[in-house]
């Protein structure tokens, strides 16, 4: 282990460490615990300039409860969830189809097939946003729920093949020799046989999908305009044009933006960091 | 990776002669039906935009009524465009001052890399950044920064001196802006980084060890080279997010002031589709050119991979 | 068998709506003012036009003033609403240029009220000879002044631009910054800019410029820079007003840090939001620069358009024709603290409002404002270069001969 475990120093080191530890995370927090603070103020505390001293009294609830009741905050994380699932949804699905037919047959276009999927997921999304935008204008999706799932999903497609190739890659081929041997036909051995090896690869790329897209600010701009669309992230900007100097409710609503891909990511921890480290190392 | 490679068709297809067309081709159908979906969308969104932004970067258009072909004028008009030169030294500092993010990681992992009690929590807590939306990291460190009541303001009045205009003032607001966004960045390093140390063989730092290699020499001479597939992906990720530095300028400044703290994606935004113009061909040319500056690393990291990929079989 | 009927219909329409078309009946409007007077102007009108046509079905989108105006551009192509805010003058030009807003010259020629009571405003709605849109309200420019700090500090009115700089004097010495501003979002520094170039070359020759008949390194608006430059020198804005955006700005003022404001007159619910009370603010035109020069104001207009994608145009015009009524028009506006456009309307007995007509109305010229005035991509540039030029006043040159370059570009 490197480096050298804690315990093998003497007392003082380990004391030094475990009084240093909290203290560091305090600081590398401190923009998160200064914004929470925030949001627990009154509109008076920010008015008279104490932003930084003991709140002069809890608001907790009076300001949540405003940003839900003074502004469409609702929608927008209704709006949210309704382009992040099924965005999972299909590009998980893509993927899946996509990584099995890329690890497990062996064809001239499987090798520059993956790297157009991996090069694409690397491009800058401006090379993409006129045309997009006015393809989703010309079809109708402009301003639609179903338009930003649609480029969301075929995006991180590129990302998700990547993912699921490699981590199929690395099932024992022998099973599915043995499979075909039997005369199982290939749907059948990736359904019945490949996919409940994935599960771990499908968690962990769900949770990832969900992060990405849950945050997604650039296309969310692009390709929505109104209440009926905008995302929670897109939305948590026009309240900070709405609210304007209430830092207090600001915060609060930048906060509750927070909440879901936080949460995914203290319940399914394991799978997120496996996801995060497993797709790309693995060439 | 050894596993057995997978059958070629020959074997199969000469055993048995009398199946359907589909049954004798079916190796090399299969992967297509199973790839067509994936290679529609990822066509129709992703590989035919990129070509169709390189066609309305010759034109002039407003996104209303008709293109009309112009060649290479717009590349002409932004070699002559200050806000172009701006926003490429932006873009610059944006990529070495991001990968910062790098060693800093690593510098935390190392720092984390214990078994403590509560370790766990703790590694999850300072990773906790990563998972929050940049819209509302650029909000906090908006906030953060304001001279008139944000911390930095309370920490320069507690010395007595009058607090910067860290985002009003040209010569730091790059700065103040790419050290917002290396705060998710760092955390997103550090978790590959302790993943990556705990895939380190211990036997190898035991032979160190008895080598008599200690602190610095152990982690450069041992540790780091084994740190390499971390690394090199902690390089690519944070290589493609600098460059992709969108977010965090729109919230944070909207490339002011006065321009002075744009980078390519935001002024190809501004031009393409904000408030002020409509100007998709010049727009799409500074997005060629963003394209281009990708593609010089997407084709290094492509190339790394390919020669893994011999490697591994 | 007629409710049998009725209710087939009303089940076919059902299944429309479900289907996410709007049918005949239903009004979407959108809106670009979501703070508190402006919102509950517009709502009011809302209501009491829902009120007189019970049968048509109103849905309001309300937008940040900033966001929308980048995402008209997108919903006029895309996903129209049947009518929307926007600005008259040459910030509607590209919009009617490309066909995306609704001719409504009949509507002004048949319209009684339409064509008699807007003569003063009618031009700044005209395109190509035809009207496209309707106003709703306009209001003066000015500088807006802590009465209560002028009085502690015995500063009257400035009426002369020797006047200005003299109680800018007085103000500093009483550790008082004399103007609070918030460039973040550019187009404040345009309203400065406007006046200045007006008091110091008049309308006219403004008018040249933006229209872009008069270059930026022209001498004459050098030396509007160079009383900008005095401006800056003499009367001082608040620090770091890059990184604030209009209402921000408020804080100082309402603090007492800073005295005056160039400012529209929306700005008074603000600073009234703020904690001031009438007896602590008032307004005064902006002084006089060049003598003898024929006053001119800045009087934007706010206005209600149809898009040429509209789905129910029928009802779109009876929502423009409603607005256009005189009670409509005076009652949104005191609410708002603006000006009717319409001549029959009551104006609010309010002091801001009165002098504010007062102003506007024995003008020579009515100017709508740099960004409105100005085509948009040199309303950008421009509207860098005069923040650039309050932060950087040694950068003059460069900054103008920079805006001479988009200009040429721009009007080719």
């Amino acid at each position: 282990m490197f480096p050298r475990p804690i315990e093998k120093s003497s007392v003082g080191v380990r004391t030094a460490y475990k009084i240093f530890l909290p203290i560091a995370l305090f600081i590398w927090l401190l923009p998160l615990l200064a914004i929470f603070m925030t949001s627990v103020r009154s509109a008076a505390d920010i008015n008279s300039g104490n932003v930084f001293g003991w709140p002069s009294s809890f608001q907790i609830i009076d300001n949540y409860t405003a940003v839900f009741t003074q502004s469409d905050a609702f929608t927008y994380f209704l709006n949210s969830i309704k382009i992040t699932l099924p965005t999972v949804a299909i590009s998980v699905a893509l993927a899946c189809l996509a990584g099995y037919a890329l690890a497990i047959y062996r064809f001239k276009a499987a090798l520059p097939l993956f790297f157009i999927f991996i090069a694409g997921n690397f491009v800058p999304f401006q090379i993409l946003m006129v045309p997009v935008r006015q393809l989703s204008v010309e079809t109708g999706l402009y301003n639609t729920v179903t338009g930003l799932v649609l480029f969301h999903a075929a995006f991180q497609t590129g990302f998700c093949t990547l993912f699921m190739r490699n981590f199929i890659r690395a099932l024992p081929m022998e099973l599915i020799e043995s499979a075909r041997i039997d005369g199982v036909g290939e749907f059948r051995i990736f359904w019945h046989l490949v996919l409940p090896l994935v599960r771990p690869a499908i968690a962990a790329l769900s949770v990832l999908v969900f992060t990405f897209i849950w945050n997604d600010f650039f296309w969310a701009t692009v390709l929505t305009n109104g209440e009926a669309s905008k995302p929670i992230t897109a939305g948590v900007r026009a309240l900070n044009g709405q609210f304007v100097s209430q830092w207090h409710l600001v915060s609060a609503a930048s906060l509750l933006a927070a909440v879901p891909p936080v949460l995914m990511f203290f319940l399914m921890q394991k799978h997120f960091i496996a996801g995060l480290t497993l797709g790309a190392t693995k060439g | 990776m050894s596993s057995v490679e997978s059958l070629d068709d020959a074997s199969v297809v000469t055993a048995v002669d009398n199946r359907s067309w589909y049954k004798k081709n079916r190796l090399a159908i299969a992967p297509w039906l199973f790839l067509t979906p994936a290679i529609l969308f990822f066509l129709v969104y992703v590989i035919l935009p990129i070509f169709q932004s390189i066609w309305i970067s010759f034109h002039d258009w407003d996104g209303l009524g008709e293109a009309t072909w112009v060649g290479l004028a717009n590349y002409v008009e932004l070699l002559d465009d200050d806000r172009f030169y701006t926003s490429l030294w932006n873009n610059l500092l944006w990529l070495f001052l991001f990968l910062l993010a790098v060693p800093a990681g690593l510098f935390i992992a190392l720092f984390l890399n214990q078994t403590v009690f509560g370790m766990r929590l703790y590694k999850s807590l300072f990773f906790f950044p990563f998972v929050i939306s940049q819209v509302v990291v650029g909000l906090i460190f908006t906030w953060f920064y304001n001279p008139n009541f944000g911390i930095i303001a309370e920490i320069w009045n507690w010395f007595g001196a009058s607090p910067p205009s860290i985002l009003g003032d040209e010569r730091y607001v790059t700065y103040g802006i790419i050290v917002a966004g290396l705060w998710p960045q760092i955390a997103y390093c550090m978790i590959l980084y302790l993943t990556g140390l705990n895939n380190v063989s211990p036997d190898q730092v035991e032979a160190g060890r008895l080598d008599g290699a200690k602190g610095l020499k152990m982690l450069w001479y041992v540790i780091l080279p084994q740190l390499w597939p971390a690394t090199f992906l902690a390089i690519v990720v944070t290589v493609i997010g600098a460059l992709r530095s969108f977010d965090m300028i729109a919230i944070m400044t909207q490339g002011g002031p006065y321009g002075s703290s744009n980078v390519l994606s935001y002024f190809m935004y501004e031009q393409a589709l904000s408030e002020y113009g409509f100007r998709m061909g010049y727009g799409s040319a500074i997005a060629v050119v963003l394209f281009l500056i990708m593609l010089v690393f997407i084709s290094y990291f492509l190339w790394s991979m390919y020669q893994e990929e011999k490697g591994g079989h | 068998m007629k409710s049998l009927f009725k209710s087939t219909i009303i089940g076919a329409a059902a299944v429309v709506l479900m289907a996410g078309t709007a049918s005949a009946g239903d009004l979407v409007i959108n809106f670009d003012d979501p703070n508190p007077a402006p919102k509950a102007g517009f709502e009011a009108a809302v209501e009491a036009f829902k009120k007189a046509n019970p049968d048509i079905n109103v849905t309001v989108n309300i937008n940040d003033r900033e966001a929308h105006k980048t995402a008209i551009r997108n919903f006029l192509s895309a996903d129209a609403p049947d009518v929307t805010s926007w600005y008259p003058g040459n910030r509607m030009g590209p919009f009617v240029d490309a066909g995306q807003f609704e001719d409504i010259s009949e509507l002004w020629a048949s319209d009684a009220n339409l064509s008699t009571s807007f003569e003063a405003i009618k031009p700044t709605m005209t395109r190509d000879g035809k009207q496209w849109g309707v106003p709703y309200s306009y209001y003066q420019w000015g500088i807006y002044y802590r009465k209560d700090i002028f009085e502690k500090n015995n500063v009257s009115e400035p009426k002369t631009w020797d006047e200005l700089l003299t109680a800018c004097d007085s103000l500093k010495e009483a550790g008082v910054t004399p103007f609070t501003i918030g460039t973040k979002f550019l187009w404040t520094a345009a309203g400065v800019f406007d006046y200045l170039n007006l008091r110091t070359n008049g309308y006219d020759v403004h008018n040249d410029l933006t229209a872009g008949k008069v270059k930026y390194t022209d001498p004459r608006i050098k030396e509007t820079f160079a009383n900008w430059q005095t401006m800056l020198e003499r009367c001082s804005f608040v620090d770091n007003h890059a990184t604030m955006s209009w209402q921000d700005a408020v804080a100082p003022f309402a603090k007492g840090e800073a005295a005056m404001y160039v400012m529209g007159n929306f700005a008074v619910a603000a600073f009234k939001d703020a904690g001031l009370t009438d007896d602590q603010i008032d307004y005064f035109q902006f002084p006089e620069i060049t003598p003898g020069l024929a006053r001119a104001e800045e009087a934007p207009a706010d206005a209600f358009f149809i898009p040429a994608n509209a789905k129910n145009k029928e009802d779109a015009k009876k929502f423009l024709s409603f607005i256009a009524q005189p009670e409509v028009q005076a009652e949104w506006n005191k609410t708002i603290g603006q000006l009717p456009p319409n001549s029959k309307s009551a104006i609010a007995d309010d002091k801001f409002i009165q002098k504010g007509f007062e102003a506007v109305s024995t003008a020579s010229g009515l100017a709508q404002f740099f960004d409105r005035d100005a085509p948009a991509e040199m309303a950008k540039v421009g509207m860098e270069g005069f923040q650039e030029f309050m932060v950087k006043p040694d950068r003059l040159d460069a900054i103008l001969e920079r805006l001479d370059k988009t200009q040429e570009r721009v009007y080719k």
